[in-house]
Formats: structure tokens, C-alpha cells, sequence
């Protein structure tokens, strides 16, 4: 009998986590879908149809048009250039800053720390004006070389903490046994602790791309000519003086979520955890 | 191999004094043990050793060369941590391999001496494994076989027991006794266990709040201590310390009246207070005369039997081979050897006397 109740309850408790777990998943998701939905939808039904789940036929006619007419792959191909890099200097500096923070100590720590969290405290549209002054002198509005710089200025902060985090769970001994081994501190970091790191360094790189891939407000703010957007931008232009093309703004924006996916799908590997099990103790 | 010389060794951090003048001659070849509880500054002596940590003061020599600043790979050491410290991405080959890779040795030396390692600690058949797939025990042997590739001049080990189980720890202790009965290297080794300590090493180092108490081989520490900290540190189930006072004819009177017959010519004045150190083996239970106690616990081991007694007020430890015919409550008589009786002055702590 209480062998047999156990057993319900379990599954109970069971049928409600996965309860739970759907509906935030049909929350989360279903704007994705919805935004899918209606990419695929003919122009002509978009509006005749009124509110359905899925057309009663589709068409790929929005994502052509997208790639060919207008200048959508420019604006992809201008965040390509400016996330990857972005997440890519982030990671370097945050790898190197984290390690300091995590084994060093020196004087001013404490303070560097607060300064670097106080960068995360206050509103980024607060800290515009100031940022286009000093981007205009510097000659860098209308400049992806700007978005790069001003995306790893603010991302550098919360990936530093990140990387500390990961630093602070690899032991002591394990650098200090490859230093005795005879590493220097260098090698013993890329030798050692490095390969531990990889995945808080995926975790750092997924998580810098996907914030720069999607920014909206810098890139609003400097950019202007044509040439320079990023497709958070460039998706505005969807938005016409009249009539917003939904179905082009769409496909534009699902293509937009492929490398974004594809990033992930890369770093997956990297992101296992236990990688350090069986370093220390039994 | 290499001699290892401290001297007037010290260590702050910033006010806080950890280490203090520390001297000691390490023989070539010799096993030394460093012992103490935790905190006590061990550890801490092994790392400057080891390079690990910096030397606020004095000399370190490894061999004739001094190498307060030389970095720890430049030192020819090897270290066998508490944790193993394994490299968790390197199976065991790369993980014993590693300080040869980095010296650039030839492919097949590597072999040579990784395989004979492997070999010689039973870890053969593991080579290909990654740490997380071995137990404790191959862990620990895994460190050591790190340590031995490396055949450098003086091997550290912090605590290397710690981590595995009472019954392993006792195997890993013979084997590491045997293995530099072999190999003869130089050895440093720290642990809080006494008993470690005793079966090891050919000479111990006691420490206490950062400052050596004494330093001897194992069986001199427990004859002869020169202080109550290592008279009570060394030694299982340990010394008891009964408080009496020094009182004229060379007799000893405990608080409860009863007298304990002294040596003649001790430098002690009349009434002084007197820490008398009795080894629990060193009490013999008696069928007339000595001294009365009264039995409150009785811990039967099988080979022996240990009794914890009340003489006057103070709780004490009497150990007698076989298993003595005695019940919890019962008023029992006890002998003690005259010259296996330390006496301590209570206020210093130090030894009175031989």
C-alpha cells in the first residue's frame, strides 16, 4: 500500500513537473513560432485569413525577396563581423582578467571589482549622449570598429565575473602541480587550466555573440548610413513610411536566429559540465 | 638527490608571523617527517620548500644552492599533493609523462620511465584511463607515479593520505616507506597523523604555532620529549599529565594525597608545581600497593585493553595488554615505573630533569 502511493505520488509530481516545464516552453517559444508563422504566409492571405494557427498555404516567396531585394545580407553579414569579433575580444579579456581576479592578489582588487559592477548598475540609454560625443571626436560614428568597441567595453564586465566564477571552481593545486612539473604560470594556465576552462569560455562566447547579435540601441544611435547596419537595424527598415512589410520583416528575422542557433549548436560540447571531476580528492 | 637546509627560515603574513626561525639539516636520502596539528605551519614549510610560497626571511638550500628565489620548476623537485591533483584531461600516461614532456625528453625515454613507473605501483593496465575513472587509491598512486618519473632530487608530499580510507592509508603508508627504501631520495613529508609519522620517518619534526619543538628520530620523541606539546602530540592513546606538587624526599603528592616516588637530584624547589607525564603503558594495574583508582570506561581491542580511570579528579589512561578482569565502577591499584616518569613544569611546559 505505501509502496503503491509512493509510486502515484511520483508520477504525479512527474506529470506536473513536465506540465509546468511545457507551458513555459509553449510561452517562451510561441513568438518564434508565431514569427515563422507568419513569414511563411502569402502576402495575400496575411491579412484575409484572420487569426489562424497555420496558413492554408505557404510560401518561401518572403525569404527570396528578403535575400535578393533588399540589403539584408549586408546588414547580416555587418553583425557577423561585429559579433563575432565582439564575443571574441570579450572572451580574451574576460579569460585573462577572470584568472587575475580569481588567483592573484593585488592591490586595488576590491575596488577594481566594484568599479567593474557599478558598469552593470545604471541604464545604457542613460550613458548615450555622453558615448556619441566621445564616439563622434574619436571619428567612430557610422563605424562597425565603434560597435565592437563599445560592445566589448560592456560586456567585458559581467564576462570577467563569469570567467572568475569558472576559476574559482579549478583548484589551486592543479596549476601549482604543473608549476612544480615545470611549467611557468603561463604555460601552466594553457596547459592546464585552459583546457578545463573551454567550457566557461564557450559559455562566455555563446553568451557575448548572442547579447552584440541582437543590440539595438547603440547600433540605432551611431549608425545611420546604410552600408554600416547591423540587421537589428536593418530589420527597421521593413517599416515603411505607410505599410510595415510583416512577412519580409519576419523572414528576415527567422534567418536571423540561424547563426545564433548554429553558435550554440557548436558550443554544445563545450558546455558539459564535470570536465574537472576526478582533478581532486576520491 | 640532495641534502635540503633551512635556515632561519620565516614566514609572515603581513603582521601575522606563521613561521618563526626555522632551522633544520635534511640528509641526503633522508625520510623527515613534519608533524603538528593543523595551523601549526607545516604545510606552509613544505610549499617554500616546494616554491609555492615566498620566504619572508632566511635560507633555503637544495643541495649547496640556495633557492629562495628560484622558481619551483627550476627547483628538481616533485610534490605529491593532498588533493593528487591530477590533470583531469590527460589519461595517466600523459598525467606521469607530463614534467618529462615539458623537458623536452625523448619519446621513447618517456616511454621507458612512464611504463617502469607504471609498473613498479601496479598502475600498468590504467594507462589509458582518465583520473575520474580511477578510485582513490589509484589516484594517490597515480601522484606518486608523477612524482617518481621525474627521479628529481627531493620528493615533497602534503598529506598525500589524507583523502582514502583508514585501511588503504595504512597499505599506502608501507608502500611509500618501501618505495624510498628503494629509491633513496630525499623526502619531506607533512601530515597531522602522528602515528604516520612515527612509522615513516627516520627522523620527525614536531611543530607548534609556527615554531619547531623538537626534532628526532621517532622513538628519541617519545622517550625523551622536551616539552608537554610533544610529549602529548607523539604517542596513541596518549600521555597523561597529572598535576602534583614537588615536596621534600623526592616525592610527588597528587592532589588527592596519594604520593609518587621521584628520582633524587631533580632541580626543583620544594612545593613547586609539578606536570607529571605518565604513558598510559607505562601503568600497571596491581594487586597491592600504588596508587587507588576508579574505573569509568573500559575500551577492549582485543590484542589489549585500554581504561580510562579517575585518580583524585583527573581522568586518565591506562593501557594493559590481553583483556584484565575489570568492571566500569570498580576501586582498582595502580603501579607506575619510576623511570618512565616524565616531569614537566607546568608553567613553561618544558621537560624537568633527563
Amino acid at each position: 500500500m505505501i509502496a503503491g502511493r509512493s509510486r502515484s505520488s511520483r508520477i504525479l509530481s512527474n506529470v506536473g513537473l513536465y506540465a509546468a516545464i511545457s507551458l513555459y516552453l509553449i510561452f517562451a517559444l510561441f513568438p518564434i513560432y508565431w514569427t515563422l508563422k507568419i513569414a511563411v504566409t502569402p502576402q495575400s492571405l496575411l491579412y484575409s485569413e484572420g487569426i489562424t494557427l497555420w496558413p492554408s498555404q505557404t510560401t518561401f516567396e518572403n525569404f527570396g525577396t528578403v535575400l535578393r531585394a533588399t540589403d539584408f545580407p549586408r546588414y547580416f553579414m555587418n553583425s557577423v563581423v561585429v559579433s563575432v569579433t565582439t564575443a571574441l575580444l570579450v572572451t580574451v579579456i574576460a579569460t585573462l582578467a577572470g584568472y587575475a581576479m580569481s588567483r592573484f592578489a593585488f592591490r586595488g582588487k576590491a575596488t577594481l571589482a566594484i568599479l567593474l559592477l557599478l558598469t552593470q548598475t545604471f541604464p545604457l540609454v542613460m550613458v548615450i549622449p555622453p558615448i556619441y560625443r566621445i564616439m563622434g571626436q574619436l571619428g567612430l560614428i557610422n563605424s562597425l570598429t565603434g560597435l565592437i568597441i563599445i560592445y566589448t567595453a560592456f560586456n567585458t564586465a559581467f564576462a570577467t565575473f563569469l570567467m572568475q566564477s569558472f576559476f574559482d571552481g579549478i583548484p589551486r593545486d592543479l596549476e601549482e602541480a604543473a608549476m612544480i612539473d615545470g611549467c611557468t604560470r603561463a604555460q601552466a594556465l594553457r596547459r592546464v587550466i585552459v583546457p578545463l576552462t573551454l567550457p566557461g569560455m564557450g559559455a562566455t562566447l555563446g553568451f557575448v555573440f548572442t547579447a552584440a547579435w541582437s543590440e539595438l540601441l547603440f547600433a540605432l544611435m551611431l549608425i545611420s548610413s546604410d552600408a554600416q547596419k547591423t540587421f537589428a537595424v536593418g530589420l527597421l527598415t521593413f517599416i515603411g513610411k505607410f505599410a510595415v512589410d510583416w512577412g519580409q520583416m519576419m523572414a528576415a528575422s527567422i534567418m536571423a536566429l540561424i547563426p545564433v542557433c548554429i553558435f550554440f549548436g557548436f558550443l554544445q560540447r563545450y558546455l558539459v559540465t564535470g570536465l574537472t571531476a576526478g582533478a581532486v580528492k576520491g | 638527490m640532495a641534502s635540503v637546509t633551512l635556515d632561519k627560515v620565516e614566514k609572515n603574513y603581513g603582521a601575522v608571523q606563521v613561521l618563526q626561525q626555522v632551522d633544520l639539516q635534511i640528509a641526503d636520502g633522508e625520510f623527515v617527517v613534519l608533524v603538528g596539528p593543523s595551523g601549526c605551519g607545516k604545510s606552509t614549510l613544505l610549499r617554500m620548500i616546494a616554491g609555492l610560497e615566498e620566504v619572508s626571511g632566511g635560507a633555503i638550500r637544495i643541495g649547496e644552492r640556495l633557492v629562495n628565489d628560484v622558481a619551483p620548476k627550476d627547483r628538481d623537485i616533485a610534490m605529491v599533493f593532498q588533493s593528487y591533483a591530477l590533470y583531469p584531461h590527460m589519461d595517466v600516461r600523459k598525467n606521469m609523462g607530463f614534467s618529462l614532456l615539458l623537458k623536452k625528453t625523448e619519446k621513447s625515454m618517456v616511454e621507458t620511465r612512464v611504463g617502469g613507473a607504471a609498473k613498479r605501483l601496479g598502475l600498468d593496465t590504467f594507462l589509458e584511463r582518465l583520473p575520474r575513472q580511477l578510485s582513490g587509491g589509484q589516484r594517490q598512486r597515480v601522484a606518486m607515479g608523477r612524482a617518481i618519473v621525474r627521479d628529481p632530487k627531493v620528493f615533497l608530499f602534503d598529506e598525500p593520505l589524507s583523502n582514502l580510507d583508514a585501511k588503504l592509508r595504512v597499505h599506502m603508508r608501507t608502500e611509500i616507506k618501501a618505495l624510498h627504501q628503494q629509491l633513496k631520495t630525499t623526502s619531506v613529508y607533512v601530515t597531522h597523523d602522528q602515528t604516520e609519522a612515527m612509522t615513516m620517518a627516520d627522523r620527525i619534526v614536531v611543530m607548534h604555532d609556527g615554531v619547531v619543538q623538537q626534532v628526532g628520530a621517532p622513538l628519541d620523541l617519545y622517550d625523551k620529549p622536551v616539552n608537554m606539546f610533544v610529549a602529548g602530540f607523539i604517542g596513541s592513546p596518549g600521555m597523561n599529565f597529572v598535576s602534583a606538587t614537588y615536596a621534600k624526599a623526592g616525592n610527588a603528592i597528587l592532589s588527592d594525597g596519594q604520593t609518587l616516588r621521584l628520582p633524587d637530584g631533580l632541580p626543583i624547589e620544594e612545593g613547586a608545581p609539578l606536570s607529571v607525564g605518565l604513558r598510559p603503558e607505562n601503568i600497571a594495574i596491581t594487586q597491592q600497593g600504588g596508587w587507588r583508582a576508579r574505573v569509568e570506561v573500559i575500551e577492549p581491542l582485543g590484542l589489549s585493553t585500554q581504561f580510562y580511570v579517575t585518580l583524585g579528579e583527573q581522568l586518565i589512561c591506562v593501557f594493559a595488554m590481553g583483556r584484565p578482569e575489570v568492571k566500569v565502577g570498580q576501586e582498582i591499584l595502580l603501579t607506575i615505573d619510576p623511570a618512565a616518569v616524565h616531569l614537566f613544569d607546568p608553567e613553561t611546559g618544558r621537560r624537568i630533569g633527563a
